[in-house]
């Protein structure tokens, strides 16, 4: 009996120290020797500087991402890392400074030779294209095939539906033009006129004076009409840029080679360091980071950082200076819907605002690494954000007597009872609606917390305005990253009167005020620049102001930069992560 | 035999129709009678900025406008006859056997799972012969010298490999073989047999032996019992009294009659895993038919998932007809004419 028992503890035993050997934090891997690395960053390093710079050319750069990405087609994606990425084998009329800090919030002109020249109304737009610039095949490319990139990639939802359409809102006629797969006509969308093959003539139904932000997305790269097959041409997509395609898997990867048409005299943003890129798709993120840690991988091309169970890893001891704590240009929020009670009432509202422990919440989502506490609703890496706290409270954790004040006023001196909803699959989110939920009982109000799955949050709860008030979603947590990083591009969807959709919203409080929409609707008619970006944080100012919108946490992502990494910068215009175009390796 | 076999054929080729037309009406229905209309169903494939015009035109491109008994119709002429598809400026055609496009990506279904099929045919023959071989030499020896060190020992390790879930073993010999004491340094990826045969072996090796754990405990438990039931036989004693050989004893009489449960369940395990080892594949990051049903259910990609289920399908009722057949050859009662 003794042997049988000791057999058995043994072979726990034996199974169990395995087990324990993974977890345990020390390694046998050495530190030096493996060259590039740049010994003297430290954390953080690369959110205001370039880590590890280089102009070496050479290596291949590998990426690998835990998701696939809903198109690698730069006309038939919303995905920011996509946006980031895709710059590599596709040139946009304008795009993003590839720099670190505040400097990679500045558009520069890239197919184009100069930024767009509006009209003095910001509905006309004249972009100039440079001269020699060649697809990969060696064909020149002209401002008509840059209009059908525009014009497959907003009009055409039945093929390539994954893309934003903001061309297809602001151009004129563009509710009616029916797309180039139907509308065979040659002259297609008569809004973008082609004069000649270097100009390109955007004609918009309104005053819309932050286009350059949308003569960066990808839709803006062009596609050769004769190459298109419509959602198969993510197979062959024909690159503008250093890099073209070598490989395509649908769902499994690419690699990239030299493009040896790209001319670096034509392209002045673009450092191209690698011969060579390789992407794999749905690589399982623990899977990703342990091959960061590694030193296997360039980077983690989805950009939001290391998965929770890596994070304790990196934040001690000796992987600590590879990190980068970056903003990642999104902020979480709990909107009060105004037509729910007692929310209608601006005091029931402030009492959120004042009675709220933010730290708390803060701390439940993971604390400082994955998020700062939010005073304003635009983050601090979108131009326009202006720093102010309306509700200031000592650390962040709330003032009853303020909130039971405005309760009062409210006339609900006992508090109420409502309803808290957040998205099931959001672990994080759901333990900041705990959070959320604590803080309110100390004020008297009690928030029962409902859920839903992500997949329908918006198009059939929370954005659904029928649905909110018979089933009295009062507070709604929430979080928005912007599509280009300005406060019209952050603010519009979220706080305009305009955007409040019979489904699919994100104005989830239902903010429909006219001073608020016409500030919005004034600013972006505004061509001048410095006026415009201060009317953004005024904007932000007066939203939380009428307080139906509770700001909780500027979202942080922890980027890993392993030691061969080169050229390592974290840009501001791509959400926080790093940026694509800069990158190399030493491998 | 061959009538047997013919009709045994037939009989699947019912019973794929049945899985088919259940999977496409718990796609459809089931959301029906939630409550969803065919508009939230559309809004699905039309990614963040779902305007009215887009999932008009995408309702109409995939065919929800249609009656439920008619997609069902066109998707079973599909996969007999071809289709033919518009997502672009031209219509392609798709021949048959013709599982759709998926309805997120547009892309063909049938050669993404073709090209799938390798990737889970190596990690389940692979998984299968060293679990077979272990679970089965483990769970005789176990019977043998029952009770002894060895027996309570391996019948030990035997129940931590049940126990222990893949996505614990796996991920565990991941982070200790790949950054702990990196063996495999630079990860683990799928190399194509065809590429390069050892690389191929060489990178299979710890998702083999990952599966094939949790499989040779369950076989060695299963094998142990079977010999013991089977050694305590009367014919048994027979054999050993006429003066037979221990080693022929244990092995045509006793193993003989001991492996047929054993080969029932195997025809079940593999023909299952064929279908795609959803948890190996997603935990080791491989490109299989798991890793693609996955992916078909979390996009609710109704072609994927039909691709996925049928394909499965096959593999388990064609395991199961040549688990029949073999039996025919282990067992001497059993005579298909």
């Amino acid at each position: 009996m003794k042997t049988r028992k000791a057999a058995t503890v043994l072979a726990t035993a034996v199974v169990l120290a395995l087990g324990a050997s993974a977890c345990s934090s020390s390694s046998s891997k050495s530190d030096g020797g493996k060259g590039g690395g740049d010994k003297n960053a430290v954390a953080d390093a690369a959110l205001t500087s370039i880590v590890n710079k280089s102009d070496k050319k050479g290596g291949t750069a590998t990426y690998e991402v835990s998701d696939v990405p809903d198109s690698l087609d730069p006309g038939n994606t919303y995905y920011g890392w996509v946006q980031n990425f895709s710059r590599l084998y596709g040139r946009t009329l304008t795009s993003f400074k590839p720099a670190a800090g505040k400097e990679g919030l500045e558009v520069v002109p890239d197919l184009a030779e100069s930024l767009g020249k509006p009209s003095p109304d910001a509905k006309t737009w004249t972009y100039k294209l440079r001269a020699g610039v060649k697809f990969e095949d060696g064909t020149p490319i002209t401002s008509k095939d840059v209009k059908y990139a525009v014009e497959r990639s907003n009009f055409a939802p039945a093929a390539l539906s994954n893309g934003p359409t903001y061309f297809k809102a602001h151009l004129e006629g563009g509710d009616k033009y029916q797309g180039p797969y139907k509308d065979t006509s040659p002259e297609g969308l008569k809004s973008i006129e082609t004069p000649d093959d270097q100009t390109i003539v955007f004609h918009l139904k309104d005053a819309f004076a932050d286009f350059d932000y949308l003569a960066t997305f990808s839709q803006t790269a062009p596609v050769p009409q004769k190459a298109d097959k419509g959602a198969d041409y993510v197979k062959h997509i024909v690159s503008s840029g250093p890099y073209k395609f070598s490989s395509y898997e649908e769902g499994k990867g690419a690699t990239l080679e030299r493009n040896p048409q790209w001319d670096k005299k034509t392209d002045s943003i673009r450092p191209a360091l690698p011969d060579k890129i390789s992407i794999k798709f749905k690589i399982l993120q623990p899977t990703v980071d342990n091959s960061l840690l590694n030193d296997s991988l360039t980077a983690d091309a989805a950009g939001t950082g290391v998965a929770p169970q890596t994070q304790p890893k990196v934040l001690g001891g000796k992987y600590k200076k590879q990190t980068d704590s970056s903003y990642a240009g999104a902020s979480s929020y709990i909107g009060l819907n105004v037509h729910v009670k007692p929310f209608d009432n601006i005091h029931c509202r402030k009492a959120v605002q004042w009675g709220i422990d933010k730290a708390s919440v803060q701390q439940a989502q993971g604390g400082d690494p994955k998020g700062d506490v939010a005073s304003t609703l635009l983050p601090p890496t979108v131009n326009g954000y202006s720093k102010f706290n309306l509700y200031e409270t000592p650390n962040s954790s709330g003032d009853i007597d303020k909130a039971k004040d405005e309760l009062k006023q409210c006339g609900q001196p006992n508090g109420f009872e409502t309803n808290l909803t957040a998205r099931s699959d959001r672990p994080a989110e759901m333990a900041m609606a705990t959070a959320v939920q604590a803080s309110m009982k100390k004020i008297g109000i009690t928030a029962n917390i409902k859920t839903f799955p992500t997949g329908k949050y918006f198009t059939n709860f929370v954005g659904v305005p029928d649905y909110v008030h018979s089933h009295n979603l009062g507070m709604i947590m929430t979080a928005w990253g912007a599509d280009w990083p300005t406060g019209f591009g952050f603010l519009d969807q979220i706080a305009n009167g305009s955007a409040i959709k019979p489904s699919g919203g994100n104005n989830v409080q239902e903010l429909d005020d006219p001073q608020i929409n016409k500030a919005l609707n004034d600013a972006i008619g505004n061509t001048d620049a410095a006026a415009r970006t201060k009317a953004w944080g005024d904007i932000d100012k007066m939203i939380v102001d009428n307080a139906s919108a509770v700001p909780l946490i500027y979202r942080k992502n922890l980027l890993f930069r392993p030691d061969s990494a080169t050229n390592v910068t974290v840009t501001q215009a791509y959400l926080g992560m790093y940026d694509y175009l800069l990158m190399g390796s030493s491998k | 035999m061959a009538a047997y076999i013919i009709r045994r054929l037939f009989a699947a080729v019912l019973l794929l129709l049945v899985v088919s037309a259940v999977t496409f009406a718990i796609f459809f229905l089931v959301p029906r009678i939630a409550g969803q209309t065919v508009d939230q169903l559309a809004a699905q494939y039309v990614g963040k900025d779902a305007n009215a015009d887009a999932i008009a035109a995408v309702k109409k491109n995939l065919g929800f406008d249609q009656p439920i008994y008619a997609q069902y119709w066109h998707f079973i002429k599909a996969v007999v006859a071809g289709a033919d598809y518009k997502f672009g400026p031209d219509a392609s055609h798709c021949a048959a056997p013709c599982f759709g496009y998926s309805f997120k990506s547009h892309v063909e279904v049938w050669p993404q799972l073709t090209s799938r099929i390798p990737v889970t045919l190596s990690l389940a023959i692979g998984a299968a012969v060293i679990w077979l071989i272990s679970g089965v030499a483990v769970g005789v020896l176990s019977a043998l010298k029952r009770g002894t060190f060895f027996d309570r020992f391996f019948m030990g390790v035997a129940l931590a490999g049940v126990s222990l879930p893949i996505f614990f073993t796996g991920m565990l010999a991941l982070g200790i073989l790949t950054v702990q004491w990196p063996v495999w340094g630079s990860g683990i990826n799928y190399v194509s047999f065809t590429d390069n045969p050892a690389q191929w072996a060489w990178n299979l090796l710890v998702p083999w032996c990952s599966l094939a754990f949790l499989y040779s405990a369950l076989y060695a438990r299963l094998t142990r019992a079977g010999m013991l039931e089977t050694m305590s036989e009367d014919y048994i004693r027979t054999a050993r009294a006429k003066g037979l050989k221990e080693s022929t004893v244990v092995a045509k009489h006793g193993l003989r009659s001991a492996l047929t449960p054993i080969v029932t369940i195997f025809g079940m395990d593999f023909g299952l895993l064929l279908g795609g080892a959803v948890i190996t594949e997603t935990v080791f990051s491989f490109k299989g038919i798991g890793e693609y049903a996955v992916k078909g259910i979390q996009d609710n990609d109704l072609p994927i998932v039909m691709g996925v289920t049928l394909v499965a399908a096959f593999f388990i009722v064609l395991c199961n007809l040549l688990v029949d057949l073999v039996y025919a050859a282990i067992d001497p009662r059993v005579r298909y004419s």
